[in-house]
């Protein structure tokens, strides 16, 4: 005889053994996804180098070596990747840079994220009124030459890192606010969102509890295809000579560095290039490839 | 119904044109230094004569009044880096130059990118699928500031096909790469935007009808097709062109043409304040009006849809 506890819980093991969740369900697609894992793979080995990598090469990203001056990779003074135009290790300095574009990308894509879900989710579930003028900033603020104002910013206010994480993340949010509040007012309809308002549970409680949750898929998919962006954003600003400022440095910067000097030493735009275009690669395919996965249409 | 549409359209950026131009003003305005900083050390008499001369003198708020007034007028004001010229002329001279640069960059990647998408999806799953559609990701990838130094280091550089830069009067050779660099990031985009929901399209039962019905395989793509395929890729046409505009900027400073880009970040960092509103105002105009086109192109090719 069983009592009923030991049932309930007799239960519960049967559930989660039988049942497969959407995430269940997402990471079998996503496991046969050849080409979405072996950029997760990728990405994985990209971040560990740029967290660790420094440690590997005797050199420090910011020290000049006055003797050698875009020197050329080799392995014996251990510049793998050469070094620049006054004469600092690029591996490292590759790297480094590594760093500061990933922490951008993670940074400014969370602020997106924190408004965006918010902003979106409020305006799909209350509705009405308050759904049409949020919305309407969003369409206004949508149709600015937001990249101009950036780059004023920018310029305004002296490069400064906490300044491109605000900048670049109150401006991609907006795709985000838009796709969460499109899901919102779908999930709105549904019966258990009914039976939660139907039970008297306040607003701001199913929407933490019941809205949020739900909207966890479309998020991840949009995460990975916004850092992407976002990296694209910073390289640009510091492309043009706006973003992180000496001797700190960032993909952008380091490809605009060696694109100055690339006909006697194309191995500074050739490393930090490469970076930057896997990691973007990278992070679209396994964007696509989540995307692809948490399809409910495609089971 | 028409003229009421692009009416209440226009009406409708009004909001969106007046919050552009007040946040670029006071932000610009509040930044530290002045357009007479970097010439050598002026001394006060002259410089507040200076100010006085072009209304600096006066309260904040007075002045975008009067600025708002006179961009109204059509008048965009004087340049002060460059003394001898009024904003309108410098744009009046940089835009053809933008125009024709981003113009040939969208029509460009519009046109390859939906034949690319077109035969990828006509041979879904195919190895030539595959090799159409990595080299899309690959180009999505690679952004403009990096790919425009690596076109000029081939074509120009190494083999010394095509000038590295400058203008020459528009002539073809000068503008190959630069308007393949602005163009390739959104070409990439448009090719797996056209295979998507071309190989959705392609699924669906007036297709197998048309097969049915024996018509030549190339009309079912090009004719019956495309046109609903097409709709994402219309609505996708209002994004790229603000980010080719923007794009142009980069694209202008590396191949040293002269555009109206090239103004905005020189522009800013002299606090030359009246060029830098006219290029964000052009530019915000641009955008607008491009956005209404493609809602209208939209309404017209998508049956579904009706102007409120």
């Amino acid at each position: 005889m069983s009592t009923p506890a030991s049932a309930m819980s007799n239960f519960d093991h049967a559930a989660a053994a039988s049942g497969r969740s959407l995430w269940h369900l997402a990471w079998l697609r996503l496991k046969r996804n050849r080409a979405a894992l072996t950029a997760a793979v990728v990405l994985a080995v990209i971040f560990l180098l740029v967290i660790f990598g420094p440690i590997l090469s005797p050199h420090s990203f910011a020290h000049p070596y006055w003797e050698q001056i875009s020197a050329p990779p080799s392995l014996e003074t251990r510049h793998f990747f050469g070094t620049d135009s006054i004469g600092r290790d690029l591996f490292v300095r590759t790297l480094h840079g590594g760093r500061m574009s990933l922490m951008v990308g993670l940074v400014a894509t969370g602020v997106a994220l924190l408004i965006g879900v918010a902003w979106g989710a409020i305006a799909g579930f209350v509705g009405g009124r308050v759904d049409n003028i949020m919305m309407r900033v969003v369409d206004i603020l949508y149709a600015l030459p937001f990249m101009f104002l950036v780059i004023l910013l920018m310029v305004v206010f002296g490069r400064n890192i906490l300044l491109i994480f605000v900048a670049i993340g109150s401006y991609i949010w907006l795709d985000m606010a838009r796709i969460v509040r499109g899901q919102t007012l779908s999930l709105r309809q549904k019966e258990f969102v009914e039976a939660a308002e139907a039970l008297g549970v306040r607003a701001w409680v199913i929407i933490w509890r019941h809205i949020v949750p739900n909207l966890l898929g479309i998020v991840a998919v949009y995460v990975t295809l916004t850092v992407p962006k976002v990296i694209l954003v910073e390289s640009f600003l510091s492309f043009l000579g706006l973003g992180v400022q000496e001797p700190n440095t960032s993909w952008g910067a380091l490809v605009n560095e060696g694109a100055q000097d690339m006909e006697f030493a194309p191995w500074g735009l050739f490393f930090p290039a490469a970076f930057l275009a896997a990691t973007l690669f990278c992070l679209n395919f396994l964007g696509d490839g989540l995307r692809d996965a948490l399809d409910p249409k495609d089971r | 119904m028409l003229p009421r549409y692009i009416l209440k359209r226009l009406l409708g950026a009004i909001p969106t044109l007046l919050i552009l131009v007040t946040i670029a003003f006071f932000l610009i305005r509040i930044a530290p230094g002045g357009p007479f900083d970097d010439d050598r050390n002026l001394p006060p008499d002259i410089l507040a004569n200076l100010e006085a001369k072009y209304n600096l003198d006066q309260p904040l708020g007075v002045q975008y009044l009067n600025y708002l007034g006179s961009v109204l007028r059509g008048d965009l004001g004087p340049s002060f880096q460059y003394s001898d010229f009024t904003v309108n002329e410098l744009i009046a001279e940089g835009f053809p130059v933008s125009l024709r640069l981003g113009g040939s960059a969208l029509l460009m990647a519009l046109l390859f990118g939906v034949i690319i998408g077109t035969i990828a999806a006509w041979r879904q799953n195919s190895r030539l699928d595959y090799l159409l559609m990595g080299s899309a990701m690959t180009g999505i990838a690679i952004p403009n500031f990096v790919l425009a130094p690596i076109l000029i280091l081939f074509f120009a550089v190494y083999f010394g096909w095509l000038p590295a830069g400058g203008w020459g009067g528009g002539a073809l050779r000068n503008m190959v790469l630069p308007v393949i660099a602005l163009a390739l990031p959104y070409m990439a985009y448009v090719a797996r935007l056209t295979r998507g929901s071309m190989v959705e399209t392609l699924r669906s039962d007036f297709v197998r009808t048309a097969r049915a019905k024996g018509l030549p395989e190339w009309k079912i793509l090009g004719k019956h097709s495309l046109k609903v395929a097409l709709l994402p890729v219309v609505s996708y046409l209002g994004p790229a062109a603000a980010a080719i505009i923007t794009g142009s900027v980069v694209i202008e400073q590396i191949f040293g043409l002269p555009g109206m880009g090239r103004y905005f970040v020189q522009g800013a960092l002299n606090r030359d304040y009246t060029l830098v509103m006219g290029v964000v105002i052009v530019i915000g105009v641009l955008i607008v009006v491009f956005n209404l086109i493609v809602d209208i192109i939209y309404a017209l090719i998508d049956p579904r849809i009706r102007y409120e």
